[in-house]
C-alpha cells in the first residue's frame, strides 16, 4: 500500500522509473525501490516521527546497533520547511513567506496525471519519448531514482541493496570502516 | 538588570567553542548559544560522547541534516547593485547550523597560513580595486597559538615534509594517517614535475587522541559528521568548557540582535525553537557566527562601522579532473590526505602571467588531492536511460576520477558585501543576510595560470581526460574552457566581513577582535581576517579566538 499515490499513479511511475533505469545484468530502478523511495518521501508526513531523516549512528549492516529505522523528530522550523516542500504551501500563510511554494505531491500527481495510464501501454521507445517530452518533471524524478537507488534502504528505496550490490559497493561502512591497506592499495 | 553569566558566546563552531573553553578556563561562566540542533555532544553528562552523525548520503547531501534549512533560513545573492536586490533566494555558502558549525562537517584540512600571509601589503603591495591591508598580528606572535590549537583539536600531519610552511616550534600531536590510494598516484606526477605534496595537516584523528579514537577510513567525512568522533570538530573544546560546570550550551536558540547602548553591550535577544522572545544579559559578549551570519547579527543589532560586512572574502576554487584508466576508490580514506602549496609563491612565472593582465602579482592557494566519494552525486551526472547503470560500472566521474581543488586567494575588495536583504526574511521574520559579490581580475588570472599547471600534473598522472571547472564561475573574455558551476561561490571558506586593525577609520574590530564601536562584544570567527590567504581559515581562526579571548577574559 503507497504512503501518498493512489494504485493508478504507483503503477505508472513505476513505469517511469523502469525506463529511466531500466533492467540489464542487474533489476530496473522499479524492481531495485525506487518508486517505493519517492513514495515513501512524498508520504513522509503519514509517518511518525516523519521519514525525513534517518537515525543513527549505524545501520547495522557492519556491526553496531541498527538504529537508521529510528527517524528523527523535527522541530517546529524544521517541520514547516519540509511540509512546505513536500505538500506545497496551499495557500498557508506561515508557508507563503518567500511567495507560494508548489508542493513535491502537487508536482507529482500532475505529471504522473499527464503521463497517464496509457503510458503503461505503450511499447519502450514510445515511453521514452513521452519521458524526452516531459524533460523538467523526467529530471526531477530521475534526481529521485537516484537517491532511491544508492540511498540508505531505510528511506524506502535500494530495495534488498540491490543499488549497492551491482556496483559492489559496500555503503553505510561504519563501524567497521576500511582497513589501512584498503585506503592506500590500488 | 540580573546577570546569570559573566560572558555569553553566540555560535558554537570552532571559534565559539574555543572561546568557550578560554573563558571558563579563567574562571568565568558563559552561555552559549546555538541556532542549530545538537548531534554532538551530552549535554548533562560531557564526560561521555553520544554517536548520532551517520554514514548517510540522503540525510546530509540531499535533506540538509546539518542544516540551515535553505528555505526557513535562506540566504540571497547578487553579483553588483546592478542585477537590483538580489539574483538568488536560498542556499548561499551554508556552513552548517548545528552545534559544532563548521567544523562538523568540514573533513579537517587544517593548514596554518604562511608569515606573508599576514603582511600581503608589505611584501607584496597594493592591487587596484582590492582593500588590502596588513594584519595587526604577526605569524611569530600566532606560532605559539597555532601550536596550541593544533594540540586542542588534535591535528595529524608530519613537519618538515612541506618545504614552503612557515616555521613551526614542534611536531604535529599525531602522524598523518594512511594515504589514500589516488592521492599517491597525483602527488607522485607532482614531485616529478617539481612540485612538493605532503601529508595534509588534518583535524583528525590518525591514532587515538583525547579519549576519541582513529578514524576508521569510513569515507564519509567532508559534508558529514563524523559517527565515533575521531574529527577534530569542536567536541573536545566545548567539552572541556562544560565540564568546568561553569558553561551551558543552549541548542536551538537563535540570537536576533545584541542589546547595545552607549558604546557598550547589555546582553541579547534571542528566539527558542517555538518562535518565544527572551533576554539574556551578560558584561562580555562573543560573536562567532561565522562571517556571513556574524555581519548580519551586527547590523540587526544597529551598529553602524562601514566595515561591518564589507571584503567578504571566499576562495576562489579551481578544478582540475583527470578521468584515470584504473580504479582510485575515493569513497575509501578521509576525503584528502594530500595537498601542495607551491601555488601559493609568487614566482617570476605567476608575476609574468599578472603583468601581463595589468596586475603587480597573482597568488593561487593550497591544492587538495581529491577525488569523489558518493553514488548519488555521481549518478545525477549521468543521463537517463540504457546508459546510466554502464556509466555507474564505468564510474568516469567517481571511481576512475582524480582531482585537483585550489583554494585560490580571493583579494578583500569593498564593494564585495554582506548585508540584510531589504525584503527577503527567515522563518523568524529577520532580515537575511545578502551577499554581493564579484571577482577580482587577480582571481580570474590566477586560476587560469595554476589551473594550466595542475592540469600538466594530472596529465602526467596518466588521465585520459581531463576536465576542468571553477566556483564561481568564469564568464567573458577570461573565461577558461572552465565549465559553467554558478556564479554563487560553493567555497565554504568565508571571511573578511569585521576586519580588525589598529585604526578605527579602516578596520570593524580592534587588534584584540573587539568591536571599536562597543569593546565588550569580541568577534571570534574569520571576519576578523583583512586577508583571505590560499589556505582554508579554521585553525587560524581558532588560534586568534585563543589569543583574543585569552585577553577578552582579562
Amino acid at each position: 500500500m503507497p504512503a501518498f499515490l493512489t494504485p493508478s499513479q504507483y503503477s505508472i511511475l513505476q513505469a517511469v522509473c523502469a525506463r529511466l533505469v531500466p533492467a540489464d545484468a542487474a533489476p530496473d530502478a522499479a524492481e531495485m525501490g525506487a518508486a517505493d523511495y519517492i513514495d515513501t518521501f512524498l508520504g513522509a508526513f503519514s509517518f511518525t516521527p516523519p521519514r525525513i531523516w534517518a537515525g543513527g549512528p549505524f545501520s547495522g549492516r557492519f556491526g553496531g546497533d541498527s538504529s537508521f529505522s529510528d527517524f528523527e523528530e523535527l522541530s517546529p522550523a524544521e517541520e514547516l520547511a519540509w511540509r512546505t516542500r513536500i505538500e506545497g504551501s496551499l495557500g498557508i500563510p506561515e508557508r507563503e513567506r518567500l511567495g507560494p511554494v508548489t508542493g513535491l505531491q502537487e508536482t507529482y500527481t500532475r505529471g504522473l496525471a499527464e503521463l497517464g495510464e496509457e503510458f503503461l501501454g505503450l511499447d519502450p521507445a514510445a515511453q521514452d519519448d513521452r519521458l524526452a517530452a516531459a524533460g523538467d518533471f523526467t529530471g526531477l524524478v530521475y534526481g529521485h531514482v537516484c537517491e532511491g537507488l544508492y540511498g540508505a534502504p531505510e528511506y524506502g528505496g535500494n530495495r534488498d541493496l540491490a543499488g549497492w550490490n551491482y556496483l559492489n559497493y559496500k555503503g553505510d561502512v561504519q563501524p567497521r570502516g576500511y582497513t589501512d591497506a584498503e585506503v592506500s592499495g590500488a | 538588570m540580573s546577570r546569570d553569566f559573566d560572558a555569553i558566546i553566540i555560535g558554537s563552531g570552532p571559534g565559539g567553542s574555543t572561546a568557550a573553553e578560554v573563558l571558563t578556563a579563567a574562571g568565568l561562566s558563559v552561555l552559549i548559544f546555538e541556532r542549530g540542533r545538537n548531534h554532538l555532544i551530552d549535554l548533562d553528562n560531557p564526560a561521555t560522547l553520544p554517536q548520532r552523525f551517520s554514514n548517510d548520503e540522503i540525510k546530509y547531501m540531499s535533506r540538509h541534516f546539518l542544516g540551515p534549512d535553505p528555505w526557513a533560513e535562506p540566504r540571497t545573492f547578487r553579483t553588483s547593485v546592478a542585477d537590483g536586490d538580489r539574483q538568488l533566494i536560498g542556499e548561499v555558502n551554508n556552513l552548517p547550523a548545528t552545534v559544532g558549525g563548521g567544523g562538523v562537517h568540514a573533513d579537517g584540512k587544517l593548514p596554518r597560513f604562511r608569515e606573508d600571509d599576514f603582511s600581503v601589503e608589505s611584501e607584496l603591495g597594493p592591487v587596484e580595486g582590492a582593500s588590502i591591508t596588513d594584519w595587526p598580528v604577526s605569524y611569530d606572535e600566532m606560532e605559539p597559538y597555532y601550536a596550541e590549537a593544533e594540540r586542542l583539536i588534535g591535528v595529524s600531519g608530519l613537519a618538515g615534509a612541506n618545504p614552503l610552511a612557515a616555521w613551526r616550534s614542534g611536531e604535529y600531536p599525531m602522524p598523518p594517517g594512511p594515504a589514500m590510494y589516488g592521492s599517491l598516484v597525483t602527488s607522485a606526477a607532482a614531485s616529478k614535475l617539481g612540485y612538493h605534496p605532503y601529508p595534509a595537516p588534518t583535524g583528525v584523528n590518525s591514532v587515538a587522541y583525547d579519549g576519541r579514537p582513529a578514524c576508521n577510513n569510513c569515507g564519509f567525512c567532508a559534508y558529514f559528521g563524523c559517527p565515533i568522533h575521531a574529527k577534530g570538530d569542536p567536541v573536545a573544546p566545548l567539552r572541556r568548557a562544560l565540564l568546568t560546570g561553569r558553561a551551558q550550551l543552549r541548542p536551538q536558540s537563535h540570537v536576533s540582535s545584541i542589546l547595545i547602548s552607549n558604546g557598550k553591550a547589555t546582553g541579547v535577544e534571542w528566539i527558542d525553537a517555538h518562535g518565544e522572545h527572551h533576554l539574556e544579559h551578560a558584561e562580555r559578549i562573543v560573536v562567532a557566527c561565522g562571517a556571513m551570519e556574524t555581519p548580519r547579527l551586527l547590523l540587526l543589532s544597529g551598529l553602524t562601522n562601514t566595515l561591518i560586512g564589507r571584503n567578504v572574502m571566499f576562495h576562489m576554487q579551481t578544478f582540475v579532473f583527470g578521468i584515470m584508466p584504473f580504479r582510485v576508490h575515493g569513497h575509501i580514506g578521509r576525503s584528502v590526505t594530500h595537498v601542495h602549496d607551491d601555488h601559493i609563491l609568487v614566482d617570476d612565472a605567476a608575476r609574468a602571467a599578472a603583468a601581463q593582465a595589468g596586475l603587480p602579482w597573482i597568488k593561487g592557494g593550497l591544492v587538495e588531492h581529491c577525488s569523489p566519494s558518493h553514488l548519488i552525486a555521481e549518478a545525477r551526472q549521468y543521463p537517463w536511460g540504457p546508459q546510466h547503470k554502464i556509466m555507474m560500472r564505468e564510474s568516469p566521474m567517481r571511481d576512475r576520477l582524480l582531482g585537483f581543488c585550489m583554494q585560490g586567494d580571493d583579494l578583500p575588495q569593498l564593494t564585495n558585501t554582506v548585508d540584510l536583504d531589504p525584503a527577503v526574511t527567515d522563518v523568524w521574520g529577520l532580515p537575511v543576510a545578502r551577499t554581493t559579490y564579484q571577482l577580482h581580475t587577480h582571481e580570474l588570472i590566477a586560476s587560469r595560470h595554476h589551473g594550466a599547471r595542475l592540469a600538466e600534473i594530472m596529465k602526467e598522472a596518466g588521465a585520459e581526460r581531463i576536465l576542468t571547472a571553477t566556483s564561481p564561475k568564469t564568464t567573458g573574455d577570461l573565461a577558461t574552457s572552465h565549465s559553467e558551476i554558478s556564479q554563487v561561490p560553493i567555497s565554504r571558506h568565508v571571511a573578511g566581513t569585521a576586519r580588525f586593525g589598529t585604526d578605527p577609520s579602516s578596520s570593524a574590530c580592534d587588534p584584540w577582535g573587539r568591536l571599536w564601536e562597543a569593546p565588550n562584544v569580541m568577534i571570534a570567527d574569520s571576519s576578523l581576517f583583512p586577508t583571505g590567504s590560499g589556505y582554508g581559515p579554521t585553525l587560524t581562526l581558532v588560534a586568534l579566538s585563543l589569543r583574543n579571548s585569552r585577553a577578552f577574559a582579562a
